[in-house]
């Protein structure tokens, strides 16, 4: 049996005005370079009808008008840039440091991490602050950060029944990812702090702090410190 | 320039155009309205621009004092309206005086109506877009909607062209229809049996109580899947249908989240979209399956119907 990674990339039209690539099974970096080249090749290339581009962990989500460009003719324009993407260089990251303040009523199931995974609540705080992540992509809501690569002692499966309101810049554990809620949403991953920081803010031309590629450390900040940067 | 007053929001008023679809790699769904087809003939009603933003009502409509004449025009469902106690009808446009109140009741169709008004709503430009995402509190007025003891500016166009209009053109016949959505099979259709598929595709469902503008919920046939596989989080589009692992679907609206990870079977065709936006919670619906060429014939279709349509003096 031929090897399944013989398979991609992948095209398959996920409707009639949306075309979905996919480099490869599971998160890896290896198929996180190949999404943000060819977004990088989408924005520098665009293909006539394109709309939006929704890159995600191994697959690239682009929207056209039918009309515009018949799917056909929009998928061999995007095949052809699929095949000059070893040709694409992307930036080096910027490295980003964000400060939470863990636990207490910002961080409800930091007691919840450190039981499940056999160790002490500062023993949590010390892992998910010593680790540098990958922001793989933006996703689900506005600029909520996807970062995988967190250290397997900190996993923990999502709550059963997701909140119904996660508060906004709730920081967040769930299975082996760690992530940001910028706005207050629906939300299962389990809290375990907060951030004075926006991640969100839609009058901005950068209407998102962080952006796919960023380097993420977070800095452990008491309550007082969480107050005083809130303020800002 | 004339004020526009909300005395009595309804059950959910927004602000909204034809959306903002260029940010979904920020996580930003497009928003918009729910159903943009009848937003766009509305605004052909009153002279605007296709896109421009209206008040998209749902369910039950509200209750609008305007402090100048104007012009406006309702469409989509029909929620009864009347103007200082007198009925107007819906695809029309019509002309309000000064001080007059219109007030819009309970729907007796579809789940939403616009009010669409000649000139342009003052509300600010967020992402290239005037219209609201609830979710995230952005747009429209203040990221919400509307409450009683609002008001808006509106900046007049052409206030003197105004002739009582209706459409001409079989647009509005199409817009209404809502029993069938058509489907192109979505990304993780091959994860379903042929049995699978035949299942969801003949059996009715009801839309849930618990749907809005960021998804529709629906009750009835669970469909299972047949392969197990760990799916890793994609992108998502406009009405894709996921099945959840309860076997249950949910097709994603306006304000979707822009990634997610449960298998989608099938997605609403373009062309279909806007009759999303006319479900009502317990309305009866099925789905039809057709190819991607079939669909862009309907899209074609549609278009034309939308662009043939012109204005018929009344």
């Amino acid at each position: 049996m031929l090897s399944k990674e013989l398979w991609y990339p992948r095209f398959q039209l996920a409707s009639d005005r949306s075309l979905l690539v996919t480099f490869g099974a599971g998160i890896s970096r290896r198929h996180h370079l190949d999404v943000r080249r060819l977004v990088a090749l989408l924005e520098s290339q665009p293909i006539p009808g394109i709309h939006a581009i929704h890159p995600a962990y191994s697959s690239v989500l682009v929207s056209f008008n039918p009309r515009e460009n018949p799917p056909p003719e929009f998928e061999a324009g995007i095949r052809d840039l699929v095949q000059q993407i070893d040709s694409v260089r992307v930036p080096e990251p910027r490295r980003i440091e964000i400060p939470v303040c863990y636990g207490g009523k910002l961080g409800p199931d930091l007691d919840d991490v450190a039981l499940h995974n056999h160790v002490t609540t500062d023993e949590v705080v010390r892992r998910h602050s010593s680790t540098e992540y990958l922001v793989y992509f933006l996703g689900f809501s506005p600029g909520f950060p996807y970062m995988g690569d967190m250290p397997k002692e900190l996993a923990i499966p999502r709550l059963g029944t997701p909140r119904r309101v996660v508060p906004a810049c709730s920081v967040a554990i769930g299975g082996r990812q760690t992530g940001i809620y910028p706005v207050a949403s629906p939300g299962g991953w389990r809290i375990i702090g907060r951030t004075p920081l926006r991640l969100f803010r839609p009058e901005e031309a950068e209407p998102t702090l962080l952006c796919m590629g960023d380097l993420v450390r977070f800095k452990a900040i008491n309550i007082d410190e969480f107050q005083n940067l809130k303020r800002l | 320039m004339s004020t526009l007053r909300i005395l009595s929001p309804g059950f959910q008023t927004t602000v909204q155009d034809l959306g903002r679809p260029r940010y979904t790699h920020l996580g930003i769904s497009p928003s918009g309205a729910a159903d943009p087809v009848s937003l766009r003939l509305g605004n052909l009603l009153v002279g605007n621009p296709q896109g421009a933003a209206a008040l998209e009502m749902t369910l039950v409509g509200g209750m609008f004092e305007f402090s100048e004449d104007s012009v406006v025009a309702l469409t989509g469902s029909d929620f009864g309206a009347t103007l200082n106690g007198s009925p107007v009808l819906v695809w029309r446009s019509f002309a309000v005086r000064k001080g007059e109140i219109l007030q819009c009741g309970a729907t007796k169709n579809g789940a939403r109506c616009y009010l669409c008004i000649q000139g342009a709503l003052d509300v600010p430009l967020v992402l290239g877009s005037l219209s609201t995402h609830l979710m995230t509190q952005v747009g429209g007025l203040n990221g919400r909607s509307l409450q009683a003891g609002d008001q808006f500016t509106v900046h007049e166009n052409q206030p003197d062209a105004f002739r009582h209009h209706a459409l001409d053109g079989g647009a509005v016949i199409q817009v209404l229809k809502r029993d069938t959505m058509r489907v192109t099979r979505g990304p993780q259709a091959e994860l379903f049996s042929d049995e699978a598929i035949h299942a969801f595709s003949s059996s009715p469902y009801r839309v849930s109580e618990d749907s809005n503008r960021m998804g529709l919920r629906l009750t009835g046939h669970l469909t299972k899947k047949t392969r197990t596989t760990d799916m890793v989080t994609e992108g998502v589009p406009l009405g894709a249908v996921q099945i959840s692992h309860d076997g249950e679907p949910i097709i994603l609206f306006v304000e979707h989240q822009t990634t997610g990870g449960y298998p989608k079977i099938a997605n609403v065709i373009s062309a279909d979209l806007h009759r999303l936006g006319q479900l009502r919670p317990r309305d009866e619906i099925r789905f039809e399956f057709v190819t991607v060429d079939q669909a862009l014939q309907s899209l074609n279709d549609l278009e034309l119907l939308i662009s043939s349509t012109s204005l018929k003096p009344l």
